[in-house]
Order: structure tokens, then C-alpha cells, then sequence
């Protein structure tokens, strides 16, 4: 299908807010049969242990779900704490903004078939 | 400077822990610590209160600053009066976890802060004291 969700986290989340938003992208993921999710944490102005294994549960779920997941945007102060704490996300893809995001999911979902709407942007 | 408590605050449920970051990083700002330094003092509050929730049946995070007039600190205080930790040293270990969680809390914080002190007693409860000079 070939349909893209775009989640853009903008406040500071308390721990069930974050498990919440996992259960319902993955359910969304599921019925809307996406193939790519493109996560915006550029607003986040720190990531926890929770909300990174939050983040990473929802890359490892929606791979399962044949989905790819892009996290796009997070502050240089908030990658730099992130490594130092102890998580690097591994089996995260990343990328510096919405519009790179969005072209890595495009070359990750294509399938070999009829290449969709997209003759858009490359970065 | 000497010694001074700037805040104390509850920490009993998840929004607690949310009101935590808020008020560490009010303070890292006051004190003008650079972003960077803000971060990772608000991460390791982020990680320690949530310990304090969790594991510790809730209790207290005290804000104070320490030094003298060219050095100055933040330190954060987290104080419950849970079960305490039967083994300090595992708990510190990185992935090691009673929770399901990544068990960095403790490790994490001590590397995001300059000094890491932890005194748990069993059946009585644990402190957890960091501080991040500028």
C-alpha cells in the first residue's frame, strides 16, 4: 500500500503516555498496513532509558509488522546524553530531519513491483 | 557559596517524575549550565526519580547547590524509604534490571554526573546523591 504514518512527539511524556503511544502506533501500524513510520522527536528535549526503549520497541514491533521505522530529529545535546548513558538504539534507523526521514523510507519500502506517487524531493 | 537547599519536591507516581526533569532543569538554567550539561543533568533526574518511584515505594528529590564562589555545583538528592538494594554493586552494573527495564537508571546517571554517591540499607531504604560541577 505503501502508506507512511507520521508521529511528531511535541511534550514532555510521563512514563504511561510513552507505553501508550507504542500500543497505539503498533495498532495503527497493523490497520492501516503501513509500511514505514516516521518518528519526529525534534521538539524532545531529553530521551530516558524509558522513552528509549519505547522508541526501540516500536522500531523491533513495527519490523515485525513488516514496517520500517525512521526517528528523525533529535538534538545533538540529546544524542550526545543518550550515548553516554548507555543506549546507542541499536536496530534504531535515524536520520537528521523529516524530509531525509522520508526519502530513507521511501528506498527502504521499495518494492520491486510499480514505484508509487513519489517522484518528490531527494536530499 | 555555601551549601544551599534550593527545592524539595514529592515524588509518589509517573508525573512525578515528569515535574522532576521540569524543576532540574529550572535550576541547570538558573545556573547557566551549558545545554549539553542540562541535558544530562535532567536525564540522570529523569532515571533516578523514576527509581525512586518505582523501586522505592516514592519519596523525596531535594535541589541544592554546593561550592564556593569559582566552582559551583548542582546536586540532587533522591531519598526513599523502600527496601533498599540487596546488592549495590550489581544494581549499578549496566542491564542489570529487576523491572523489565534496560537497567541503566543507576549506571547511566552516574556516568552523565561528575559524582555518584548511593547508601542503601536494607528494609530501611536508599540515597542517592549526584552532582554535576560546572
Amino acid at each position: 500500500m505503501g502508506v507512511f504514518l507520521i508521529v511528531t512527539i511535541q511534550v514532555d511524556m510521563h512514563d504511561q503516555l510513552a507505553m501508550k503511544l507504542q500500543d497505539d502506533l503498533t495498532s495503527a501500524i497493523a490497520k492501516s498496513e503501513s509500511r514505514g513510520v516516521l518518528i519526529d522527536i525534534s521538539s524532545l528535549e531529553i530521551v530516558d532509558s524509558f522513552i528509549g526503549r519505547m522508541l526501540a520497541n516500536i522500531a523491533a514491533m513495527s519490523r515485525v509488522l513488516d514496517a520500517h521505522t525512521v526517528l528523525v530529529g533529535m538534538q545533538p545535546a540529546v544524542a550526545i546524553t543518550l550515548v553516554e548513558l548507555g543506549m546507542s538504539l541499536p536496530g534504531v534507523r535515524t536520520a537528521l530531519n523529516v524530509e531525509s526521514g522520508m526519502a530513507l523510507l521511501h528506498s527502504l519500502s521499495d518494492h520491486p513491483k510499480e514505484s508509487e506517487e513519489d517522484a518528490s524531493s531527494d536530499t | 557559596m555555601p551549601p544551599r537547599t534550593l527545592e524539595t519536591l514529592t515524588l509518589a507516581s509517573v508525573s512525578d517524575i515528569v515535574i522532576a526533569r521540569q524543576r532540574a532543569r529550572h535550576w541547570a538554567i538558573e545556573m547557566k549550565f551549558s545545554l549539553v550539561e542540562q541535558t544530562k543533568i535532567v536525564t540522570a533526574a529523569s532515571e533516578l526519580a523514576r527509581n525512586t518511584v518505582e523501586h522505592g515505594g516514592g519519596g523525596t528529590m531535594v535541589i541544592s547547590t554546593d561550592g564556593n564562589r569559582i566552582r559551583q555545583a548542582l546536586k540532587l538528592t533522591f531519598e526513599d524509604k523502600g527496601l533498599g538494594i540487596a546488592d549495590v554493586e550489581q544494581a549499578m552494573r549496566d542491564g542489570f534490571t529487576t523491572s523489565g527495564g534496560m537497567g541503566l537508571g543507576l549506571g547511566g546517571s552516574k556516568r552523565l554526573m561528575n559524582q555518584f554517591e548511593i547508601d542503601s540499607r536494607l528494609g530501611q531504604g536508599t540515597r542517592v546523591t549526584v552532582t554535576r560541577w560546572k
